[in-house]
């Protein structure tokens, strides 16, 4: 266990490299920098400017001027908001969208593996059709027709829940069932298919043979088998959901680090963008770490090797 | 003479059949074609003064506007039409290109084995780690001034040599030149998944006798790949084919609604709902802007869906997801 965490921990570091220098050298050899405005700022301030954020000189060297600093934990200020870091910035939105997405994580995963297993035990009846068709609606209608239909209903309509408005749970619940829905509809699918596979083996059969009922059977032995396809999935999809959606930050007008992507491409803010997609990377290192000992918690016979 | 033999393949059920049975996968083709063959050919037939901006703005569905009109008093209609072009044709285009480099890379990296294999798919994996619509918008913002300088180019050495057919086709170019980029982007990033898949098929068929056998009669690689594994993943490359369409529009679309994808003139569903959305509120609602180019949308994504399910379960049934 040990020498495997520590050769997953060397990898994980690899693959953030990896991962930091393309986006910084994408960033940079885009035309336009981050401080080209519609006012052409003078070209002796444009060059100080420049000079202040280590972004004159070659590629190479505004590269390594870069890795230098996070050597040294340092993200850097962000070229647009002036004076602010970019770890402020991001202790700033981080926490907005690590609610909304852990919610979202939490109904996606509890929801999929309940309908998924519950489509798996009624095959082929209307109760998995439906829950299947389902499915399919939901990863097929984009969030953004999805929220603004939530909205109507639950809240105009019907009047359940607020409108808008981020902070209270009443508020977070239609932004999360939004982010959550098409996720569900992956959990469930594949959780399906994973205990229809189960559900023919060995080791189901005794089960059913020493007199468990088939809901049982699938409870208490099936299900245990069947969720590691699904603990896979939610490894990216917990590092992807925290990281905010877009989308529904968009639609439901909710201040999170989803905007961040966004803004820092069009603003060419290279260190700001760096840092967004360090904490991605990162937590989808940490995910799939997670991932792996649970696996072996879950199925004995899995031992983790490097 | 390993030329002249036909080449192998694995017997297995009829996956046509199996297809043609099912149902709602059919259905969902004759949507499809049904839906392509109109969005190309009605908004040719439309009148002329239905596809320029007029007076008529946010006009509701009547028989003028069978589907209403937009703030620039565009025919509604003709918007969604021409976005089903864009957002099908995108979709078609992108998935086409992942295509290749996904099927291509796959081959290689399966084939190949050991080594290369093994640093080829590390790389998928350190790709597959970077947000995905993050690169497409870095790629994007990254393309598109230069496509848009190269069509500029093109068309001011056309307008130098006096050749007017090709100058005013490169200025029609310029206003769709973010559609060839977003094609461009699309494709350069969604290919991961289906080098994956192409890679876990060429690794079991590569070591079925008839693959042997060839190499033992002095076939190249080239040849083994080209005559003998290509056609044996033509249905999986189709099935996944099929999968990558809905999941490139919906990025299409994203983007679009984002502001950072297809501009005007030229429409997509995504930029229309974008529209749509920017002129809403609660006390007149201009429904029209919003159901239309929704429903189309969520229609067509739910039929590729549909299709590429029937098209995994008929070819690939044992991989689940």
């Amino acid at each position: 266990m040990p020498s495997f965490l520590l050769r997953r921990a060397l990898s994980s570091v690899i693959v953030i490299f990896c991962v930091i220098s393309i986006t910084f050298v994408l960033a940079r050899i885009t035309k336009g920098g981050p401080f080209d405005r519609e006012k052409e700022p003078p070209p002796h301030i444009k060059e100080a400017l420049l000079t202040r954020y280590k972004l004159n000189g070659t590629l190479w060297e505004q590269y390594s001027a870069y890795v230098g600093s996070l050597m040294r934990f340092d993200l850097g200020l962000s070229t647009r908001y002036r004076d602010w870091r970019v770890s402020e910035l991001l202790q700033q939105k981080m926490p907005n969208s690590f609610a909304l997405g852990g919610l979202a994580l939490v109904i996606a995963s509890c929801a999929g593996v309940g309908l998924g297993s519950l489509a798996a035990m009624k095959k082929d009846t209307w109760v998995d059709r439906s829950a299947m068709l389902c499915a399919l609606m939901s990863i097929s209608v984009p969030s953004f027709v999805s929220g603004p239909v939530l909205i109507a209903v639950f809240a105009l309509w019907l009047g359940w829940l607020p409108v808008g408005g981020w902070g209270t749970a009443r508020q977070m619940i239609l932004p999360a069932v939004c982010l959550a829905a098409p996720y569900v509809a992956y959990i469930a699918r594949l959780m399906r298919n994973s205990l229809l596979d189960v559900m023919k083996s060995d080791f189901l059969r005794t089960a059913r043979a020493k007199g468990l009922s088939e809901t049982q059977a699938v409870v208490k032995h099936a299900v245990k088998v069947a969720i590691l396809p699904v603990v896979t999935f939610l490894g990216p999809l917990a590092a992807h959901l925290l990281t905010g959606s877009m989308i529904v930050e968009s639609v439901f007008n909710i201040s999170g680090a989803g905007m961040i992507f966004v803004n820092s491409i069009q603003n060419r803010d290279v260190f700001l963008l760096g840092g967004a997609v360090i904490v991605y990377c990162v937590l989808l290192v940490l995910f799939n770490l997670l991932v792996d000992v649970i696996y072996t918690l879950l199925d004995k016979r899995i031992r983790l090797y490097a | 003479m390993p030329d002249a033999a036909a080449p192998a393949r694995i017997p297995r059920p009829d996956g046509w059949q199996i297809l043609k049975r099912n149902r709602a996968a059919m259905f969902a083709l004759r949507f499809l074609v049904v839906l392509a063959c109109v969005a190309i050919v009605v908004p040719m037939l439309l009148p002329a003064a239905l596809k320029v901006t007029s007076s008529e703005s946010f006009m509701p569905p009547s028989a003028r506007h069978l589907l209403g009109s937009d703030v620039n008093g565009q025919d509604m209609l003709y918007r969604v039409l021409s976005g089903a072009r864009v957002s099908l044709g995108v979709g078609f285009m992108g998935a086409v290109i992942s295509l290749f480099i996904g099927t291509l890379y796959g081959m290689i990296s399966g084939y190949a084995g050991g080594r290369v294999d093994a640093f080829m798919m590390r790389t998928v994996e350190v790709l597959q780690s970077v947000p995905r619509i993050l690169f497409i918008m870095i790629l994007i913002a990254a393309l598109d001034d230069y496509v848009k300088e190269w069509v500029d180019g093109w068309r001011l050495a056309a307008q130098a040599e006096n050749w007017n057919h090709a100058a005013s086709l490169m200025s029609d170019l310029q206003a769709y030149s973010k559609v060839l980029v977003m094609i461009v982007s699309l494709g350069l990033v969604e290919w991961l998944v289906m080098a994956r898949i192409v890679r876990g098929q060429v690794l079991v068929l590569r070591e079925l006798t008839f693959v042997t056998a060839s190499k033992a009669m002095g076939q190249g690689s080239w040849g083994v790949l080209r005559r003998h594994l290509l056609p044996n993943l033509s249905t999986i490359i189709l099935t996944y084919l099929t999968l990558t369409i809905p999941a490139v529009i919906l990025d299409e679309s994203f983007l679009s609604f984002l502001g950072l994808g297809i501009e005007d003139p030229a429409a997509s569903w995504g930029s229309l709902l974008k529209d749509g959305a920017q002129v809403i509120n609660p006390l007149e609602s201009k429904w029209w802007l919003l159901v239309f180019p929704a429903l189309l949308m969520a229609a067509s994504l739910l039929a590729l869906n549909f299709l590429g399910d029937g098209l995994r379960d008929a070819f690939d049934p044992k991989s689940g997801e």
